[in-house]
């Protein structure tokens, strides 16, 4: 019920990972994306590796969690593999399966192209799973700012994300009454043939428009008479800042790269 | 139709970490034809309840029987359909269900999705109409163009003209000022009489309870805490106390001047006036040594 | 004689030019800390009243002055920052993703400090017994809860009105309680005044003076007590009339003679007990 909703990913937790500065996980996470691919000997992917796992560890996550959260992409990781490993003709001959020829090369490249996959998407996933969305959105707000100067909607956009935060479960609840509703007047949502089942949407969808209108419409006059005019003006309480523990990140992940630039080849 | 509840569990999203139980070994008996009142707190399990007596939600345990048709953990009736034909249920706030260009379509979507015949349906609207209090004019708007009040009414038109037997009822004056819940309230009363219909009310309103059911059954936590007469229940009110509910104000009244004048009336749902006679009779004529 | 904080001068509303009048030539004072409850039946005009008093809308006729100002679209900002409302749907007010950034919405609007911000939220969730659940987030609390919630965020801009707007209509009986406790407590605490609108009876005795609204005018204005004893009248524009006035009426018809209209179940027994000791 309403007790168990869970936006996104996140996952509560106290860790040094789940209490850092929202921006430095995405500035973390990004240049992280970015020298993934600089990586090509065993050395230098066992520090990559090393580091993502220990990030993980750090979570406290239970390791189901982030599982269950790689599971649509294990299809990808595996395709990528077997891809290689049929497509690259370098090297010795390893193995023969169905008369199909392996050599080691593919191997060896399967394996590193598909470790490169499995470890962008697991410091992504890291970051969803630390992070509520609205301190995804208040890092986003702070580093778009200098899109301000551009005239860019930076405040605006990221008011009109917290709020949709906020009324995500209120809505989910709404569908789930509405849907009730309607079941017991005969509409079957669950058999039938698609076009039945697409015709049943209607009567789901425009109560749920119908109410989500309303809602705005309210909101809109409950904002304005709590005085909301715009961002000219506006002091925020919740305040993004750099502490002790995001600086020892930074200069950890400094050491990373470097390890990893040193180990190329090797 | 008969309702029964025997030994039903319900748990919310089993097998998860966010497991909880909404409904623990609750046992009850509901005759074909009562007006049973389901009084409790958000939370005491009355929302789940009332899943059960259409067939939203299945039973994690124990067996629901509703006429003919027996719900358990794993056995549907083989009609799902037709148990919701015989049970209307009007949820909470249910012009929020409303979704047809006009009022007529909206009132005919239940009965058309349960087979009956068009002329069948505009026979039903026809009857229906009067008796929630809209006028047939109205048939032809938008019901996104009528009062909430009035959309309220084509809602309950909407269930009502699926014809059930058994009438489920989700506080259906929540909101309402007060000439429109009594008018509501009063028109279900009529419509149990005439129609001969078994009505479940969930009701916060402990007024309500006194006046219209002649079964009350009080929830607390998932599980039955009182169940009986409205006289017999709604009396005792240390028990109430001790789930935050309050008695009627008639039967506070009637405690309080108890305490105050060592006379004990007993509560026997009678009217206002007949309290001020009781009380006029006691203070007045003597009554205390009669 | 209290200061005049609101005044309705000949006030009449319309949402257009085609549509029926909402409200027709009102008049009337709110003054400094008093509770005033405006109560009428849904669509007798009372909600219209208080979006006016907060610059949502504007009177075509007449005039409304709030704290020697008028409100006119250049002075909104202004009349906001003295008029607070909460609204009657718990869930389409709720701005923030939690309790404590809900709280903060209107002082982040009027650029207080940080500090300041802490300060208040703390002392305000207090007030309304909110103070442990400054990281719930809204689809965790009772409408009850939000409610408070509400009361808070308003009352942390320390405004000198606070209207609410039917703000138990969509409560339970618990929900309902714990607002009017919260209320009595905020009035005990804090010099302001009190606007309540409600189509409940029950709900405005503790209130210092009532203004009974019906069909966009003002029907009735006068003391609890008053509005009380004229419940036929009262019956006839949709409104309920509380058991204990029922029942004052009931005993006086079987010839008992109570002088004073009671209020609730203790006044009406203190009078019988009088009368019960003379006989």
């Amino acid at each position: 019920m309403s007790n168990s909703l869970i936006i996104g990913q996140y996952v509560p937790g106290n860790s040094i990972i789940h209490r850092l500065d929202p921006r430095t996980k995405i500035t973390i996470i990004f240049f992280f994306v970015f020298v993934v691919f600089f990586a090509n000997s065993l050395l230098s992917y066992a520090i990559l590796t090393a580091f993502a796992l220990a990030s993980v560890a750090t979570t406290r996550i239970p390791i189901k969690f982030i599982v269950k959260g790689l599971t649509p992409v294990w299809f990808l990781i595996v395709f990528t593999f077997l891809l290689h490993l049929f497509v690259t003709k370098e090297g010795t001959v390893v193995a023969e399966v169905f008369s199909f020829k392996i050599y080691s090369g593919a191997l060896i490249q399967g394996i590193a192209i598909s470790m490169r996959f499995f470890l962008l998407i697991l410091i992504t996933s890291l970051l969803t799973l630390t992070t509520t969305p609205i301190e995804i959105t208040d890092a986003i707000e702070d580093m778009l700012h200098p899109l301000k100067k551009i005239k860019f909607p930076v405040h605006e956009l990221a008011l009109m994300m917290s709020i949709s935060l906020r009324f995500i479960p209120t809505l989910m609840q709404e569908t789930e009454k509405i849907s009730r509703a309607q079941a017991s007047r005969g509409v079957d949502f669950k058999t039938g043939p698609i076009k039945e089942r697409a015709k049943a949407v209607v009567p789901l969808l425009v109560p749920l428009f119908v109410s989500a209108f309303k809602r705005a419409e309210e909101l809109a006059m409950a904002m304005e008479a709590r005085g909301y005019h715009g961002g000219e003006g506006r002091t925020k309480l919740r305040e993004l800042r750099i502490e002790k523990r995001d600086i020892a990140i930074y200069v950890l992940f400094l050491f990373v790269i470097a390890g990893l630039f040193l180990t190329r080849n090797y | 139709m008969d309702i029964t509840f025997e030994n039903v569990n319900y748990i919310y999203q089993q097998g998860t970490p966010f497991a909880h139980k909404a409904i623990k070994d609750l046992s009850f008996h509901i005759p074909s034809g009562s007006f049973v009142a389901i009084i409790g707190h958000t939370g005491s399990g009355k929302s789940t309840l009332i899943q059960h007596l259409n067939g939203l939600v299945h039973p994690s345990a124990g067996t629901v029987t509703i006429g003919n048709y027996r719900l358990t953990n794993d056995e549907k009736p083989k009609n799902m359909k037709e148990l919701r034909s015989k049970v209307g249920v009007v949820f909470q706030y249910p012009e929020h269900q409303l979704f047809e260009e006009t009022v007529e379509k909206d009132i005919a979507f239940g009965p058309e999705n349960f087979g009956v015949s068009k002329e069948e349906i505009a026979k039903r609207i026809q009857e229906i109409i009067p008796a929630v209090g809209l006028s047939g004019e109205m048939l032809k708007r938008s019901p996104f163009d009528l009062s909430g009040g009035q959309m309220r009414r084509v809602a309950i038109a909407g269930v009502l003209a699926i014809k059930p037997d058994v009438l489920v009822l989700d506080e259906p004056t929540a909101g309402l000022d007060p000439r429109g819940q009594k008018e509501i309230m009063n028109m279900f009363k009529e419509l149990h009489k005439k129609e001969g219909l078994t009505t479940v009310l969930v009701t916060h309103s402990m007024e309500d309870a006194v006046q219209y059911a002649d079964h009350v059954i009080i929830l607390n936590k998932g599980t039955k805490y009182m169940e009986g007469r409205p006289e017999d229940v709604l009396t005792q009110q240390e028990a109430l106390n001790k789930v935050q509910l309050d008695v009627p104000e008639a039967v506070q009244f009637l405690l309080n001047f108890e305490k105050r004048f060592g006379i004990k009336i007993p509560f026997q749902r009678q009217t206002t006036e007949e309290i001020a006679r009781d009380v006029h009779r006691y203070l007045q004529g003597g009554g205390e040594n009669e | 004689m209290r200061k005049k904080l609101i005044e309705f001068r000949n006030v009449s509303f319309r949402y257009g030019d085609e549509e029926p009048w909402v409200l027709k030539n009102c008049s009337f004072e709110v003054y400094e800390n008093e509770w005033l409850a405006i109560i009428g039946h849904n669509g007798s005009g009372k909600s219209t009243i208080a979006k006016l008093m907060n610059g949502l809308l504007f009177p075509q006729e007449g005039e409304i002055i709030i704290n020697g100002q008028q409100v006119t679209e250049e002075t909104i900002w202004d009349v906001r920052k003295d008029v607070g409302m909460v609204f009657q749907n718990p869930d389409n007010q709720f701005v923030g993703t939690t309790v404590q950034d809900d709280v903060a919405f209107g002082m982040e609007n009027r650029g207080f400090p940080r500090e300041e911000m802490i300060k208040r939220i703390e002392q305000n969730l207090t007030a309304v017994g909110m103070q442990d659940y400054r990281l719930t987030e809204p689809h965790r609390l009772s409408g009850g809860q939000k409610q408070r919630v509400a009361i808070a965020s308003v009352l942390a801009v320390s405004p000198k009105v606070l209207i609410l707007d039917e703000a138990t209509a969509m409560l339970d009986p618990k929900g309902r309680q714990e607002i009017m406790r919260t209320v009595s407590n905020v009035r005990a605490e804090h010099a302001l005044s009190l606007i309540t609108i409600t189509h409940d009876l029950r709900e405005v005795v503790q209130a210092e003076r009532v203004i009974v609204m019906n069909s966009g005018e003002i029907w009735d204005e006068a003391i609890p007590r008053e509005i009380f004893s004229k419940k036929d009248a009262l019956r006839e524009i949709g409104l309920d009339v509380p058991f204990v006035a029922i029942l004052t009426d009931e005993l006086k018809k079987t010839g008992m003679t109570i002088t004073n209209e009671p209020l609730n179940q203790e006044e009406l027994l203190e009078d019988l007990w009088t009368l019960h000791l003379r006989t």
